[in-house]
């Protein structure tokens, strides 16, 4: 055996959206590439629990990093979503002033909009508030509309990046955590808990373990912080009363609490914001549900008359620092690419771009490969286009189409049947979820968890 | 492609109890088709999965289990002549009768003379109860509980909690125990279990631990499968932990009533099921809901009798009797929740099973009713049964059968 074939060109840890993006950008060249994930799935950490927002950047701080990346990456993965099957609802966003203090921020609002390249958000009366959003809560003072704001699948996004990563050539290795790195002359060993896997780069794409996996590099230059945001979802139902996104006038605490629609055609409101210290902490808690309940039935009291269908909690990788940390090692062929919190989702196909950027001045070669496999065509999971069941002629083709598995959520078996015969398939039930939207509405299983729970277990027996 | 449309005389949407009872009690009666669309694989709705006796005793004066008492009510339909489509599913509306059907065999509309919504109920799953804590596997329902130990023959766990203390909770027990899984508690925020006394008594010697009264769950532990819950005395605020690897959350029914909804039928905010007459007519003409839709959640004997009761209304309406004025309401006060029929016309009649239905807060040994319209008593009424928290309460329908149509709405009253 060859030693060095056993050697890749990059070694990308973490397979959540920054990390997929990284793999799939770098798979598009001539270089070898290994996709290695801690957890049994991409996509799994805080990637899968987010607002699931298309950010314009209207609200960043100008002339930082992700300002241009966030800006950048609305557009890349704007296209990236047409051209792949990633569901997005343009429905724009409003942000609603509550307080005379919150009405005086507008213009600063607008005007730092301006200063991130973002030109069309306008201020609005509070008539034209309650014109675009009726169900709004009483109270509302003026707004700033800002129209580019779009929502969009996240677990879409990320399955996309890396399926079209591994298509590529990309290896992923799934449910492979890292317990520490050797560097050596030439290559890096990455020991992992199922193998070692060696790179001549490494990039760290580790989301919330991306300070511990810093400091088996040597460094101690930042601490992520899990910030834990807890979310509600709403049952379809509501889905006509929220038109657009509401967002908040945002302050210190963060952004606020929102009240958005889902692209699976739920109501959203969220997320809390509260610091821990257990980076698992992806509970809900009795203090969050208390804070949405109170925050959110100022904003949408009549939300509250209708069911809840979805408790959640995510996690954000806060740091000390204000802006993404990117940084080149080339003394140990590493780079770090930190504190990519919640804007990640939309920056990260733009991270990618900068990082190939900042590996081609370190002097790597990066041309393009000419025998690129065609991007992959995702399963639509939004509501706003046609759903398989809703197709006759796909039914008529294929009757697995027409057998609905999932009553609330219109799953049908032949899309289960899609995501086992995937390039990724999912591994458990929440992946499954993730996949198909199976077993993720109001009924929460009374239907069809049992019958599911039998597909999963003959789906999984036949990928393993 | 050219849009597959299929006209019948009467749809009826789920083959649940009710659903197939109005079936057979439809098919004879009319001429044209009588077809039933189930979104499940087999008729027969929640029996199917309700594997212990206890079924048909009042519709068909019989003490069977659920898998026959469905299997029964399905054959009985088929041979009254009525079409019985599985994996059918309604996902919309395409006029006033006139439904969007997806099944294996495509995509289609059916347009009906009649339509009647037959979507029974559910029970209100962990997130709706807003608990809060971790989100690991061993969470069920007791709908999910029984299809998977019934009819997917799957592994539950060793040590279960069980939310509720209601009729169905001690179901959701029997289940457990059948599966091999000891229950170690109940949790109840009302001040006493209830059920009924042939179910308490089999229920009682299988529970391996308290029935916790006025107790909520706060909490759930556990990472990939529970490990634990936090109960929290409602009173005192004083909490525990139980260790266990099952939490069923039993009872709290909705309706499934996505379909009255998304019609744009009026609703009642209290069952969260269509505002119907006696004659189970809703808002919208030729439009007819029965069974658990209405009541969340009646026996399915209940439901099914909602069922034999609706077949003459729906013949009348084919045969073009004109639809009745809207009619008044029907109110009720605490610590009444809901009544229903909740509403009175004047071709009316009078409601299934001569009953109103009645669910409460309190329980009750023998309640006293007065029934007020326009400030002048119209009906008094005294039970000799009890009205108990988490089950129907039937009261007779004569208690506001002397309500003038023309009038104004109709309170309901305990009298203390």
């Amino acid at each position: 055996v060859n030693a060095q074939a056993d050697i890749r060109d990059v070694v990308v840890v973490g397979a959540g959206i920054v990390g997929s993006a990284i793999a799939r950008a770098l798979a598009g060249t001539d270089l070898t590439v290994t996709l290695v994930e801690g957890r049994d799935d991409v996509g799994d950490g805080t990637s899968k629990a987010n607002t699931a927002l298309l950010h314009t950047g209207f609200d960043a701080t100008p002339g930082t990093l992700e300002s241009r990346l966030v800006a950048r990456g609305y557009h890349l993965l704007g296209e990236y979503a047409e051209q792949v099957g990633i569901p997005v609802e343009r429905t724009g966003a409003l942000l609603v002033a509550w307080t005379d203090e919150e009405r005086d921020a507008l213009p600063t609002l607008k005007d730092k909009a301006e200063r991130n390249g973002y030109h069309s958000c306008e201020i609005v009366t509070a008539e034209e508030v309650y014109r675009r959003v009726p169900e709004l809560g009483p109270g509302a003072l003026a707004g700033l509309t800002v129209p580019g704001e779009a929502i969009i699948c996240t677990w879409t996004t990320n399955l996309a990046l890396a399926t079209e990563a591994v298509r590529r050539g990309a290896k992923l290795r799934r449910g492979a955590q890292v317990t520490d790195v050797v560097v050596r002359r030439d290559h890096t060993t990455v020991v992992t808990t199922r193998g070692d896997v060696n790179g001549r780069w490494v990039i760290n794409a580790a989301g919330l373990g991306a300070d511990q996996l810093d400091a088996r590099f040597g460094h101690r230059r930042f601490t992520v912080t899990p910030r834990r945001g807890e979310l509600l979802v709403f049952d379809k139902l509501t889905r006509p009363m929220v038109p657009c996104i509401v967002l908040a006038v945002p302050s210190s605490r963060g952004k606020g609490v929102l009240v958005s629609p889902t692209i699976y055609g739920n109501v959203m409101v969220g997320p809390t914001s509260e610091n821990l210290t257990d980076r698992t902490a992806t509970g809900t808690s009795e203090e969050g549900f208390e804070f949405l309940r109170a925050k959110g039935r100022a904003l949408m009291p009549t939300l509250f008359d209708e069911e809840i269908t979805a408790t959640y909690a995510g996690l954000r990788a806060a740091t000390e620092y204000d802006d993404y940390l990117i940084d080149v090692d080339l003394a140990q062929r590493y780079v770090l690419v930190g504190g990519i919190r919640s804007t990640g989702l939309t920056s990260g196909m733009a991270v990618a771009e900068h990082l190939l950027e900042l590996l081609a001045d370190a002097g790597l070669e990066l041309s393009p490969r000419s025998d690129l496999p065609p991007a992959p065509r995702m399963p639509n999971l939004g509501e706003a286009t046609m759903r398989p069941y809703q197709d006759a002629q796909r039914i008529s083709e294929d009757a697995e189409y027409g057998r609905i598995v999932c009553f609330c959520e219109r799953v049908t078996a032949g899309e289960i049947r899609d995501a086992f015969a995937s390039t990724i398939p999912p591994s458990d039930l929440d992946g499954l979820r993730r996949r198909t939207r199976v077993m993720n509405g109001r009924c929460q299983g009374f239907y069809c968890g049992a019958h599911t729970t039998a597909l999963l277990e003959a789906g999984t027996r036949a990928t393993r | 492609m050219t849009r597959d449309v299929e006209r019948v005389a009467v749809a009826i949407i789920g083959g649940g109890p009710s659903g197939l009872t109005a079936a057979s009690a439809l098919a004879p009666l009319v001429d044209g088709r009588v077809l039933v669309l189930e979104r499940e694989a087999e008729t027969g709705g929640i029996p199917r999965h309700s594997d212990h006796l206890g079924y048909g005793i009042r519709d068909l004066k019989r003490f069977i289990s659920g898998p026959a008492y469905a299997r029964r009510l399905t054959d009985t339909a088929l041979g009254a002549g009525a079409l019985l489509e599985t994996e059918a599913m309604v996902t919309g509306w395409d006029g006033e009768r006139a439904m969007e059907v997806t099944s294996p065999g495509g995509r289609r509309v059916v347009e009906a003379d009649a339509v009647v919504l037959a979507t029974g109920a559910r029970e209100r799953p962990r997130p709706a109860r807003w608990i809060p804590g971790d989100r690991p596997d061993g969470v069920y329902t007791t709908g999910q509980l029984q299809n998977m130990v019934h009819v997917h023959h799957s592994e539950v766990g060793t040590r279960a909690v069980v939310v509720g203390a209601e009729l169905v909770s001690w179901s959701a027990v029997m289940t457990l125990r059948e599966a091999g899984c000891a229950t170690v508690a109940m949790v109840s925020g009302y001040p006493r279990a209830e059920a009924y006394a042939a179910f308490r008594i089999p229920g009682r010697t299988l529970l391996r631990g308290p029935v916790l009264t006025r107790t909520r769950l706060v909490g759930i532990d556990g990472r990939r499968r529970v490990r634990s819950v936090v109960v929290e005395d409602v009173d005192t605020g004083a909490r525990r932990t139980i260790e266990c690897d099952t939490v069923i959350t039993t009872g709290d029914w909705i309706p499934d009533h996505e379909l009255a909804r998304t019609a744009g039928l009026a609703m009642d905010s209290a069952t969260r099921g269509p505002l119907v007459d006696a004659s189970l007519r809703t808002s919208r003409p030729g439009v007819f809901a029965v069974g658990n839709l209405l009541h969340p959640v009646d026996t399915a004997d209940g439901a099914a009798l909602d069922g034999r009761h609706v077949a003459p209304k729906v013949r009348a309406w084919l045969d073009g009797d004109p639809t009745g004025s809207p009619g008044i309401r029907v109110r009720v006060r605490a610590p009444f929740r809901w009544v229903t029929p909740q509403m009175i016309t004047p071709d009316g009649g009078a409601a299934p099973r001569g009953d109103l239905l009645f669910w409460l807060d309190e329980y009750h040994r023998a309640p006293r009713l007065r029934a007020v319209q326009d400030g002048r008593t119209i009906g008094r009424k005294r039970t000799l049964w009890p009205a108990a928290p988490g089950r129907i309460y039937r009261a007779p329908w004569s208690l506001v059968s002397a309500a003038d149509p023309a009038g104004g709405d109709v309170t309901i009253e305990l009298v203390v």
